[in-house]
């Protein structure tokens, strides 16, 4: 079933037309990679998608009901979650900010408690929890994304290339949690040039050039006959 | 009687400091009472313009970020000026009656102490991550909460702007004495009590009222330091 489709889309920056995409359509329950260059527009896609920039033109459906881009509807905020490359965790706690968007949908307190402990058990940050965000490394700040993201069970999840710039370690983690997002549950739309993260067998490739969404673009040939990464075959605690 | 040195008169000030001298503490009294009230005022007003003023996008909103940026260098004789006139009996505001009163006093220190909240509030939310909005929006927050995120993010700026604006209003002597007229006992405050006493030769109250400003204008801005200092651990 189509979850969200978005046709005739445009977005320029001066007078660079960055995106123009005719159609693109997500449908349930299924994983993506975004592909392209670097200021092919993936980022800028995914970030319209979430609501976060407004296109010049186009149209959104979203499970068949149409919806305007501005203002983009708060019904649909609650459905589609957005994580940046490098994310951003308020000053304040790990765990306020992983119940950040519960408070924002009104969940009482004791549900929070127990939905915020279940995220942190979901993504191993038991032993972070009294560190203040800012003196989490990069791998722990994407995995607290992450949890943030995921204790709120979006419907579309976007992820801006969530293993640039980790460590081995780290990323091979953030990629295990990522494996764990693509569940019949969820959409997900990684834009990365990960070839770990390309290669993962329940990703339907997209490519971004020109501007244009192509719907296939033939792997990395070393990446499609790589032996898996390890971190693939490690288990991951789903609460 | 030989004139007072400098030494003299300082422990004569220290003396009606320690001695708790009512009419030196109803002096202070008068001063934080105003500055109090004027800050509790003005504070939601102009963090609030400061928010609104960066974050909305308006015709005409960048002279308005250059009037405000250009009060920030106003004469508080001006404003005292300008609200005396206002409320003098002939005034807009005459019947009010409220000339000569605390209440024109703390009207005087919203005024001087907006513009210094509004452009520091502006350039504390502009100078944001862009991405914690971001985040706050594409994590569902609503407007308000958008809005109190930001400012619990920026706080340390935020709290430079009170101290700014604390600072410029309890010390300020030309609009209390225009529309205060510092009356002992109602509107006499540490400024215009320091201005009188000193050109009646009394310098040990008006050294001993400068103890006082300045303990308070350092103690507001240690605890600043100390709150910034913590936070940074």
């Amino acid at each position: 079933m189509t979850l969200l489709a978005v046709s005739e889309l445009t977005k320029s920056f001066g007078e660079r037309r960055l995106l123009s995409i005719d159609q693109l359509t997500l449908t349930a329950g299924k994983s993506y990679v975004l592909t392209g260059e670097n200021g092919s527009g993936k980022s800028t896609l995914l970030r319209i998608v979430a609501g976060i920039e407004t296109p010049d033109s186009g149209v959104g459906h979203y499970r068949g009901q149409r919806f305007d881009w501005k203002p983009y509807p708060d019904w649909l905020r609650r459905e589609v979650i957005y994580v940046h490359q490098h994310p951003y965790l308020f000053h304040t706690s790990v765990a306020d900010n992983i119940a950040y968007g519960l408070r924002a949908r009104r969940v009482d307190l004791r549900q929070r408690e127990g939905m915020v402990a279940a995220a942190v058990a979901w993504a191993r940050l038991e032993h972070l929890l009294a560190t203040p965000p800012q003196k989490l490394s990069g791998g722990e700040r994407q995995r607290v994304a992450l949890a943030r993201a995921w204790v709120l069970a979006p419907k579309v999840l976007l992820l801006d290339e969530p293993t640039a710039n980790l460590d081995a370690e780290s990323r091979q983690q953030t990629i295990a949690l990522l494996r764990a997002f693509c569940t019949p549950q969820s959409t997900t739309v990684v834009a990365c040039h990960d070839r770990d993260v390309i290669a993962l067998p329940e990703m339907q490739p997209l490519h971004l050039a020109g501007g244009q969404i192509r719907p296939t673009i033939a792997a990395p040939a070393d990446a499609a006959d790589r032996e898996p990464n390890a971190a693939l075959k490690r288990p991951v605690d789903v609460t | 009687m030989p004139p007072l040195t400098l030494v003299d008169a300082t422990h004569a000030a220290l003396r009606l400091l320690l001695s708790g001298d009512p009419d030196l503490w109803g002096i202070v009294g008068v001063s934080l009472s105003v500055t109090l009230r004027a800050m509790l005022i003005a504070m939601p007003l102009g963090v609030g313009a400061g928010y609104l003023l960066a974050t909305l996008r308006f015709p005409g909103r960048r002279v308005v970020v250059v009037v405000v940026q250009g009060l920030l260098a106003s004469p508080t004789v001006v404003v005292g000026l300008l609200l005396y006139l206002l409320l003098s009996r002939q005034g807009v505001f005459g019947q009010l009656q409220l000339l000569f009163s605390q209440t024109a006093m703390v009207i005087g220190q919203v005024l001087i102490a907006l513009p210094v909240l509004i452009a520091f509030s502006l350039s504390a939310i502009q100078g944001a991550d862009p991405r914690a909005r971001e985040t706050a929006v594409a994590l569902g927050a609503a407007a308000p909460r958008v809005a109190w995120t930001m400012l619990v993010e920026v706080r340390f700026a935020l709290m430079a702007a009170v101290c700014n604006a604390f600072g410029r209003v309890v010390s300020e002597i030309g609009c209390s004495l225009m529309v205060g007229g510092n009356i002992a006992g109602v509107t006499r405050n540490i400024p215009t009590a320091i201005a009188l006493e000193t050109s009646k030769g009394d310098f040990a109250q008006g050294i001993a009222l400068g103890i006082v400003l300045m303990v308070v204008a350092l103690g507001i801005n240690s605890a600043f330091a100390f709150f910034q200092g913590e936070s940074r651990r």
